[in-house]
C-alpha cells in the first residue's frame, strides 16, 4: 500500500519565535516492498518524517496519502494507519514491559480488539520472524540480552501486521555480529513477507548492504534518493553535509584516481573485490 | 607501575528473581590483569556483555573488585579514602550526551567539577577557558548546552572532565549515539588529547575505524581479555575477530579477501594510503614511495 507525500512541511511551533521549520516541501513516493534506507544527520528532518508517515505528527503543508486516502481527510482510520505503518523506536527495547516475551509481543494486538486465538499466531509467527526461539517465549524480556530485547521489541510491531515497517537506528549500541544479525534478519522477512521497509540510520555502511534506495535528508529536504551506488558516488557532497559514504567508496575512487581504471560502483567488500581482481587481469593481458 | 594497573581482578555480581531471591553469579570480570602506563591511547573492543564497561567502571571507581586489585596513579580504588582522588585522577564520559549535562550555559557544566574540587573561582575560570579550547568548543561557552549537537554535547563532556585536570580519560561508548560528523569530532578531540596534552586514553568502541589510532587494542570475551597488541597485530586475525562477534575496518577486510583470492598483501593493512601503496606495489606500477604518501 504505496504511502505518497505530497508538499509535505513541518513547523515546530509554528507561529512562535520559536518556529523551526523541520521539513520543507518534501515530495515523496513509497511504493510497496521497497527496503529503503533513510539517512541523515542529526537534525536533518529524518525523524519528523518518520513521524508523519504513521500519523504522529500533522504536516503544517501539503498531504499524505496511503493506499490513495488523504491522512487526517474525513473518515480516515488513524488508528488502522498506525497498524499498517509499524515504527520501531531507537532503543526500543525501553518500551518492553510485560512479565514475558510472550505477552509483550501479545500486547499490540490485543488492543487492535482481535480474538485471543488470533493474537497469539500473530505473537507467535512475529516472534518466528526475528528468530526468537520458543525457549525464550516465558522469559522475562529483561533476562536476554540487547540484541535479543530488541528483536522482542521489533516482533510487538511486527504482530500488528504492518504493510510498512519503519526502524529507526535498529542497530544502535550493538555489537558488529548482533548489527548484522539484526539487520539480515530484517532483509529476510522483508524478502518472505514484501513488506516495505524503511531503515533510519546515521551510518551509510550499515545501510548499503541492504537497501535498493536510499533517500539522504538534509536541512529538512530530499537532498538525494536512488540507488545506493548513484547516492555514494556524492560523497563530496555527503561529506559537505556531515555524513560520509561507506569506506569502500574512497578506497574504490581512490583505486580509479591513482592506480587502474575501477568502477566506482560497488556497495560491498565482495563486489569491490571482484571488480579489483577483474582491473588487474586486465591489465596484465 | 602503570597509571592504571590491575591485578587478578575479579567482578562477579548476584542475580535475583523479582522477590529478591539469588539466582545466580554471573563472573563479569575474570581475572583480568592490566597494566596502562601513563600518556598511552588504549582502545578496549568486545561484545555486548563481554565485559568492557563493567571493567571500565572500575577504574573510576563506580565498581569495586570482587577480588584482586585495582590501582590508579598507584592508589587501591577498594580504599575509601582514594575515591576522591581517583575520580579525579581518571575521569569518565559515557555514552548518552543527554545524561551528562547540568549546566544551564557549557561553562557552568564545565566548572562544575573544579568547583565542587574546591578550585579557586580565577583558576576555575583559566581551567573552563583551556578545557574548553581543547574540545575546539571555546566559542560556545556562553550558550545552552540543550541547543548542541550530540558531538558537541559529548566534547562539552569530555571539557568537564579535562577541567579536573585528570591525567586518565575513560571514554566508555562515547559515540555510539552519534551521527558520523559528531564521531569524527569526538574521536579528533580524544586524539588530540592524547597527542597535545599526553592525557591517557582508554576509549570503548563499537566502532573499529575509532581503533586504529590506538597504541594498544585489548579485546574482551566473557570477561577475560582475549587478544591484546597493536592496531595492526588485531586486525590481521580477522576470523578470530570475526568469532568474537567483532569486525575489522573495510579497508582492512578488503585487503584480507584480495589476500585470500592470491594477491600478495601483506595483514593488518589498517588505512587507504597502506592499502593503495601495497596494491601499487603488487601491479607493479611502483612509483617513487614519496607519491603515495607511506604511513
Amino acid at each position: 500500500m504505496a504511502i505518497l507525500l505530497n508538499h509535505v512541511s513541518y513547523v515546530y511551533q509554528a507561529g512562535t519565535e520559536m518556529a523551526v521549520t523541520a521539513l520543507n516541501d518534501i515530495n515523496l513516493k513509497i511504493p510497496d516492498g521497497q527496503f529503503i534506507g533513510l539517512i541523515g544527520h542529526t537534525g536533518s528532518g529524518k525523524s519528523t518524517l518518520v513521524q508523519h508517515l504513521n500519523g504522529l505528527l500533522r504536516p503544517t503543508k501539503g498531504a499524505l496519502y496511503y493506499d490513495g486516502e488523504e491522512y487526517y481527510s474525513q473518515g480516515f482510520d488513524l488508528k488502522r494507519l498506525r497498524s499498517k505503518v509499524g515504527l520501531v523506536f531507537q532503543y526500543p527495547e525501553h518500551q518492553l514491559f510485560e512479565a514475558d516475551v510472550f505477552s509483550d509481543v501479545c500486547f499490540g494486538p490485543t488492543n487492535l480488539g482481535l480474538d485471543r486465538k488470533e493474537v497469539e499466531l500473530r505473537a507467535y509467527t512475529a516472534l518466528k520472524q526475528v528468530g526468537i526461539e520458543d525457549e525464550y517465549f516465558y522469559q522475562s524480556p529483561f533476562e536476554l540480552s540487547g540484541g535479543q530485547k530488541r528483536r522482542v521489541a521489533i516482533a510487538g510491531v511486527l504482530a500488528m501486521k504492518p504493510d510498512v515497517l519503519i526502524l529507526d537506528e535498529p542497530t544502535a549500541g550493538l555489537d558488529p555480529k548482533g548489527r548484522d544479525e539484526i539487520l539480515d534478519q530484517i532483509k529476510a522477512l522483508q524478502k518472505e513477507s514484501g513488506i516495505t521497509v524503511i531503515l533510519v540510520s546515521h551510518s551509510m555502511e550499515d545501510v548499503a548492504k541492504y537497501v535498493e534506495r536510499i533517500i539522504v535528508m538534509n536541512k529538512g529536504g530530499v537532498l538525494f534518493d536512488d540507488i545506493p551506488q548513484k547516492v555514494f558516488h556524492e560523497y563530496e557532497k555527503l561529506e559537505e553535509i556531515g555524513l560520509a559514504a561507506p569506506q569502500i567508496t574512497y578506497i574504490m575512487n581512490r583505486i580509479n584516481k591513482e592506480l587502474l581504471p575501477v568502477s566506482t560502483e560497488v556497495k560491498t567488500i565482495e563486489e569491490a573485490k571482484n571488480e579489483i581482481l577483474r582491473a588487474m587481469r586486465l591489465q596484465h593481458d | 607501575m602503570g597509571i592504571i594497573k590491575t591485578s587478578k581482578l575479579i567482578f562477579e555480581y548476584i542475580r535475583r528473581d523479582e522477590d529478591g531471591n539469588v539466582e545466580g553469579i554471573t563472573r563479569a570480570i575474570d581475572n583480568v590483569d592490566l597494566d596502562i602506563q601513563q600518556g598511552d591511547f588504549i582502545a578496549i573492543l568486545g561484545h555486548n556483555g563481554s565485559g568492557k564497561s563493567t571493567l571500565a567502571k572500575h577504574i573510576n571507581a563506580i565498581l569495586y573488585p570482587t577480588e584482586g586489585t585495582v590501582w590508579v596513579d598507584g592508589k587501591d580504588t577498594s580504599v575509601e579514602e582514594n575515591i576522591w582522588d581517583i575520580r579525579q585522577k581518571a575521569g569518565m564520559v559515557f555514552q548518552n550526551p543527554d545524561n551528562q549535562i547540568i549546566g544551564q550555559l557549557v561553562e557552568e557544566d564545565v566548572g562544575f567539577g573544579p568547583e565542587n574540587m574546591g578550585v579557586p573561582t580565577k583558576e576555575i575560570r583559566e581551567r573552563v577557558e583551556e578545557s574548553l579550547k581543547a574540545v575546539g568548543m571555546y566559542e560556545y561557552r556562553k550558550h545552552s548546552p540543550n541547543r548542541l549537537s550530540g558531538g558537541q554535547k559529548q566534547r562539552i563532556s569530555i571539557a568537564g572532565v579535562i577541567a579536573m585536570h585528570p591525567k586518565c580519560i575513560i571514554m566508555d561508548e562515547p559515540t555510539a549515539m552519534l551521527d558520523p560528523n559528531g564521531r569524527k569530532e569526538v574521536i579528533r578531540a580524544a586524539r588530540a588529547l592524547h597527542e597535545v596534552e599526553g592525557v591517557t586514553i582508554v576509549l570503548i568502541t563499537h566502532y573499529m575505524e575509532e581503533a586504529v589510532f590506538a597504541d594498544r587494542i585489548i579485546v574482551m570475551d566473557e570477561g577475560r581479555i582475549e587478544m591484546q597488541g597493536t592496531p595492526k597485530e588485531i586486525f590481521s586475525q580477522v576470523e578470530k575477530l570475526k568469532e568474537l562477534r567483532l569486525d575489522v575496518p573495510q579497508v582492512t577486510l578488503l585487503a584480507h579477501e584480495l589476500k585470500k583470492s592470491g594477491l600478495k598483501l601483506p595483514d593488518g593493512i589498517l588505512t587507504i594510503d597502506e592499502f593503495l601503496y601495497e596494491l601499487e606495489r603488487i601491479t607493479g606500477k611502483q612509483n617513487t614511495p614519496g607519491k603515495m604518501g607511506i604511513l
